[in-house]
């Protein structure tokens, strides 16, 4: 049997067994499809305000009603996906391949490189997100691109310290000596031989973590850093949501707040089926 | 012997659930113990000995299941499987007051977070065999019994302080304190050094002849088993294929199985030849293409030079101790009160020399400084001192981390002691054994490559279409073979063998053992063979090195050092070798 | 005992780095700010002769070593600038608001432990089962759950649709006086001061924010809690108690629980680093008047004197809680050593 058809008769028994994961997967292919192609989907115009129209309840013309500036919600959660996706995406990548550069050093030959990575990581763990976000836009200036910057960094730590600990294990196996005797170099070693061993625990670390990041996203918008109005963003569309909550106008806050939910549920879901899928001993 | 056996075991089976079915376990197991009797179970891995013991004592993993079956202690259904004949509680009190278990791995078996005296206490206190005034006088009391000196002390001490045997005989305290009748023993020196295993070992039967006791030992070692069993079961593969009494089992076997195990254990007066040859005996699963059928030695051992091929020259290795590499904390370091030693010597000026086409085997037990010394002749390792000169050439000169580049990198090659972890999981068997191929012959791919990796394959008998395989889908022997393929891919002239067959089965170790005979014949290459058991390299070395505490204590031809040892040190070590002594008998 | 010491001694020295690196980098941040720092040091009632001595103070004339040097003598004499705002000094704004945010962290956390800790244990006794799923949903759910939003939600449920919880605009409703200043904590000084009446007010105003902060706390404590327990009752030690008849409670409590609690604790500091985070919005949805709060409202009025103070305490807080909880773990555990 070839190894394509072994892991697809792999994937398909993970899926079987646990559907949930499935549920999972075939979410995460919608939220993809959104992103991709949401302003193409979105039946109105998210920035399209219609003052006569303002704080309607949902209904058939506009299933998720309209916010306080006539501007239907539908739409705006649909394409707001690609943005909080797209912060999420750029946080996530950035700092997964800063972070397991730098984790696989410390992790490989140990010694000072691996002090001086413990001692960064321990000072930006030391920040919390909210707090390092606040000071860097207070430094920097409020903009997308900076809390993307922050996101990162913040998000740092926990690659790095992934693949430090992967690294690490691996660091004096059978393989790695066998390797060295084979005639590679310790740099071609870690690339060619220990990195790929590390792959899957570290996607696993990044899907989880893809969640958490979209949540930031959310959440930086919702306190006023990062996407500024009139974009259509999730956190930003719960925040201006709140102040109709408490008067009852619940719609405007539900629906962005629910897809958020569900895109990082579905994330958090698909990390722990990457999980089951990679080492089903380490099951959580 | 009267009344019942205290174990009675009658058609046991067991399965498991798991990812590809049910398996089965045990097959219509039966066996007995007789009151005072030492009952061996005998068989390779997966063979169900441990199983059959996790069972009687109801401790078996959440996925096992026994169908149908009975067994019965002292009279007293343990388990009727289908109906429950004896709850959990009241297992849970036999537990540790009638029958008690003791495992391999002692130190990982023990409460790491928890002083061993009070782990004694706590089976104490549970069994209702102290107070809380006394248990603590008990535990001691016990600690001493099991010949743990400074045993107050001890009592606080905490399992990673303690030495492997030091946590197996505590781990014999706990299971001896309440006194059982029944005491299980799974593996119990696995791991120990040869002369560590027979210290636990002679203390625990000892111990259990002193009270009476009836035991189960299981084992893989039939020398052991020999040694203090009085019967033997030997199992394969879930089932029982032969039980007999010691002496009976050794002098005629009667089941081809058993027969097998026998020839491939190696003993003082084997030859290489002998290990596989069970007459009658179906052909091996292991082996394939008909050039790799081993035959006895009858072939004559390719002549030995004069030439030295290797030459190792006052080898010294230390290492520096954990915390005194100073650098601010040195003013912490004078308050440690404890000895200042600073560092570890693990070679201490060690030569030998080796000359082309000759085997050396290097004996020792753990921390004895081999395997420091195959990694520095390997040169994965830099010498603190001393020279290692291969073919003329001072290897030493050039710095380990540098040597993989180097031309002389393809002179010496390695084999390794577990197969599984010598293994890239992501490479299959054809990238690793490319490997070396790549980097040192600069073959870069295609029919060449291709073709070279297949007559390696064919060399060591490794089927080709395994080739494509990973290793996890590969046997032990299996990866032990593409192991072997990848060290002699590059044609070196010095193969350092760390322990290549100690992960393996009996029987497979047999094969193997043959096969790299067979090539160090066809390809005219040295061997240095790093082993812990005298036996296995008299098989294959013409001369041997005894190693202790860092320097060698005795060096000859291989069988005059068995037979005839000279130093203290090499004596202790031949005679804690576990066999079969009809003498005993 | 003296081992322990070194290695209690050790842990804080190894802080020392982390603390630094917090320094320089609230200093690199305050020297980023736009425009004239020294502004923003000096307050909103400074003029021309005090913006100019405060850049004097500040050193701004001098080199970049020489900046860092005045700037941490004035971290050492506790000056973290004024904030413009109010017009105070922000030193004195943080530590007034500490009490309030410090409140509605331990309640949440506290909160967050009672249900978690149980909750894994039950699970990972009981694998499989009903208990186990539900547990592991739970913990799924609650790491997705946007604090911001089951805030609101929860506030629209039980203040609007059911008006159980009392309206959200901070710590006591005006009927009430806050009690007299012990800890800065209302439901403990109003206890020590016998005002059983206060005491209530302020624990209902504490429930919804405390639990909605709970509620994000508990997921990641109880998926812990429940792997470290699974790790622990599958390990060799445990099939030693059992195979030698121990009780289930000993396996459980002594041999089980004991080992779990280390992974636990660790798991605690980060934690907490989420809930410093999470505080902030928290604190805003519920008009919380705590340093979070604060931060944001300094942040939306351009106070950066302020949000770098903010930053800074923060970022300390975190460093001295996981030292705790890091001194703690070496007094517990045998195994930790000294470093090499």
């Amino acid at each position: 049997m070839t190894a394509m058809a072994r892991s697809f008769r792999h994937f398909s028994y993970v899926m079987g067994e646990n559907p949930v994961t499935a549920a999972a997967f075939a979410l995460f292919a919608l939220i993809v499809a959104l992103a991709a192609f949401g302003p193409w989907i979105a039946p109105y115009d998210p920035l399209a305000t219609d003052a006569m129209n303002a704080l309607q309840p949902p209904s058939w013309a506009h299933p998720f009603g309209t916010d306080q500036l006539g501007r239907d919600v539908m739409s705006r959660v649909i394409v707001a996906t690609r943005l909080d996706l797209g912060i999420a995406v750029s946080a996530v990548a950035l700092s997964f391949f800063i972070g397991s550069a730098m984790g696989c050093a410390a992790g490989f030959w140990g010694g000072w490189t691996d002090r001086i990575t413990g001692r960064i990581t321990d000072t930006i763990m030391a920040f919390p997100l909210f707090v390092l976000a606040m000071g860097v836009v207070a430094a920097l200036g409020n903009s997308v691109e900076n809390i993307i910057y922050a996101t990162a960094v913040i998000n740092l730590p926990f690659y790095a310290r992934v693949a430090r600990v992967e690294t690490a294990i691996r660091r004096n196996a059978g393989f790695v000596q066998a390797a060295r005797l084979c005639g590679n170099s310790d740099l071609r070693i870690l690339a060619t031989q220990v990195f790929p061993n590390i792959l899957p625990p570290m996607m696993v670390q990044v899907s989880l973590n893809m969640g958490w990041a979209i949540l930031n996203a959310a959440g930086l918008s919702f306190i006023g850093l990062g996407v500024r109005p009139p974009d259509a963003e999730w956190g930003i569309m719960v925040a201006e949501g709140a102040t109709y909550v408490v008067s009852g106008e619940w719609w405007l806050a539900l629906f962005p707040g629910s897809a958020l939910m569900l895109a990082v549920f579905c994330f958090n879901l698909l990390g722990d089926g990457l999980r089951d899928l990679v080492d089903p001993l380490r099951r959580t | 012997m009267t009344g019942h056996p205290i174990l009675s075991v009658q058609g046991l089976c067991v399965e498991f659930r798991t990812r590809n079915g049910t398996v089965r376990a045990l097959d219509d197991v039966s066996l007995q113990v007789a009151k005072g009797e030492v009952l061996g179970i005998v068989g390779e891995r997966g063979s169900g000995k441990s199983v059959t013991a996790f069972t009687v004592i109801g401790l078996l993993d959440a996925a096992g299941r026994a169908v149908s079956g009975q067994a019965d202690y002292d009279g007293v259904p343990l388990l009727a499987a289908g109906k429950k004949s004896l709850g959990e509680k009241d297992l849970n009190d036999l537990r540790g007051r009638e029958i008690s278990m003791i495992f391999q791995n002692p130190r990982a078996a023990l409460n790491p977070i928890r002083p061993v005296g009070k782990q004694i206490e706590d089976v104490l206190l549970r069994h209702n065999q102290a107070t809380r005034q006394d248990a603590q006088r008990k535990a001691v009391d016990m600690l001493t019994k099991v010949k743990i000196l400074e045993p107050e002390r001890r009592y606080w001490a905490y399992p990673f302080e303690l030495s492997g045997g030091m946590c197996q005989r505590v781990m014999i305290a706990i299971a001896l304190a309440c006194k059982p009748r029944l005491l299980i023993a799974d593996e119990p020196t696995t791991g120990l050094d040869v002369t560590t295993q027979k210290a636990t070992m002679d203390l625990m039967a000892d111990l259990t002849r002193e009270r009476g006791m009836s035991v189960v030992l299981i084992t893989h070692d039939l020398g052991m088993a020999a040694a203090y069993c009085d019967r033997i079961v030997v199992m394969q593969k879930g089932k029982i294929v032969e039980a007999a009494p010691v002496a009976e089992l050794f002098k005629d076997p009667k089941h081809p199985y058993t027969k097998k195990l026998l020839a491939a254990s190696p003993g003082p007066d084997s030859a290489l030849g002998d290990l596989t040859a069970v007459p009658d005996a179906p052909p091996a699963v292991e082996t394939v293409s008909p050039a790799a059928v081993t035959k006895p030695m009858a072939t004559p051992a390719a002549p030995v030079s004069e030439n030295l091929l290797l030459e190792v020259k006052g080898l010294v290795k230390t290492f520096p101790r954990r915390g005194a590499k100073g650098g601010g904390w040195v003013w912490l370091k004078g308050h440690k009160g404890r000895n200042e030693e600073a560092d570890f010597v693990a070679v201490d000026g060690i030569s030998f020399s080796l000359r082309r086409g000759e085997s050396l085997g290097l004996v020792g037990e753990s921390g004895c400084g081999k395997s420091t010394t195959s990694s520095i002749v390997t040169r994965l390792l830099d010498p603190t001192a001393g020279q290692v000169i291969l073919d003329g050439e001072d290897i030493t000169a050039f710095k380990a981390a540098r040597f993989a580049r180097l031309p002389q990198r393809s002179k010496i090659q390695m084999v390794f002691q577990d197969p599984t972890e010598s293994l890239n999981p992501r490479y299959s068997a054809a990238d690793s054994i490319a490997d070396p191929l790549k980097r040192l012959k600069g073959l870069r791919g295609g029919r060449q490559l291709d073709a070279r990796i297949g007559e390696l394959a064919e060399m060591v008998g490794l089927p080709q279409s395994l080739l494509t395989r990973f290793p996890h889908q590969l046997s032990g022997g299996q990866k032990a073979r593409v192991g072997i393929a990848r060290a002699i891919a590059v044609d070196p002239l010095l193969l350092v063998l760390d322990e290549p067959t100690s992960a393996l089965d009996v029987s497979v170790q047999a094969v193997v053992l043959q096969l790299l005979d067979r090539l160090k014949r066809e390809l005219g290459m040295s061997y240095i063979f790093v082993s812990h058991d005298l036996n296995v390299v008299r098989l294959l070395c013409e001369r041997v090195i005894v190693m202790n505490k860092g320097r060698i204590v005795e060096s000859g031809k291989a069988e005059a050092v068995l037979k005839q040892p000279q130093d203290p040190y090499t004596r202790s070590l031949i005679a804690a070798i576990p066999h079969f002594e009809p003498a005993k008998m | 005992m003296r081992t322990k010491l070194m290695q209690i001694g050790q842990r804080l020295l190894q802080a020392l780095p982390s603390v630094f690196g917090i320094i320089v980098i609230s200093f690199v941040l305050t020297r980023a700010l736009p425009g004239d720092p020294a502004v923003y040091f000096a307050g909103m009632m400074a003029d021309d002769n005090s913006i100019a001595e405060v850049r004097k103070s500040l050193g701004l004339d001098r080199s970049w070593i020489e900046q860092f040097f005045i700037y941490v003598g004035n971290l050492l004499h506790g000056n973290l600038g004024m904030s413009l705002s109010t017009g105070r000094p922000v030193l004195e704004e943080l530590l007034t608001r500490l009490p309030a945010s410090l409140e509605l962290t331990f309640a949440g956390l506290g909160l967050a432990i009672l249900v978690a800790v149980p909750l894994g244990v039950l699970a990972a006794t009981r694998p499989g089962s009903l208990t186990d799923h539900a547990c592991r949903l739970l913990v799924t759910a609650g790491v997705s759950l946007p604090t911001f939003f089951t805030g609101l939600f929860l506030m629209y449920l039980f203040y609007y649709l059911l008006g159980w919880a009392p309206s959200p605009l901070g710590r006591l409703d005006i009927l009430y006086l806050s009690p007299p200043h012990v800890t800065g904590f209302f439901t403990i000084d109003s206890l020590l001061d016998g005002d059983f009446e206060t005491f209530w007010a302020a624990l209902r105003q504490l429930v919804l924010p405390a639990f909605t902060l709970g509620l994000f706390a508990l997921a990641p404590i109880a998926r812990m809690t429940r792997a470290a327990m699974l790790n622990a009752l599958g390990s060799d030690y445990v099939r030693t108690a059992r195979a030698n008849g121990l009780s289930q409670t000993t396996v459980l409590g002594v041999y089980a629980f004991r080992n779990a609690a280390l992974p636990v604790l660790t798991t605690l500091g980060m934690v907490f680093s989420f809930l410093l985070g999470a505080n902030v919005l928290v604190e805003k949805v519920f008009s919380w008047p705590g340093i979070g709060s604060f931060a944001i409202q300094a942040l939306v009025a351009s106070d950066y004197a302020a949000v770098q103070g903010f930053v800074l305490a923060m970022a300390l807080l975190f460093v001295v809680v996981n030292l705790a909880i890091d001194v703690l773990l070496t007094t517990i555990d045998p195994r930790v050593a000294l470093e090499g």
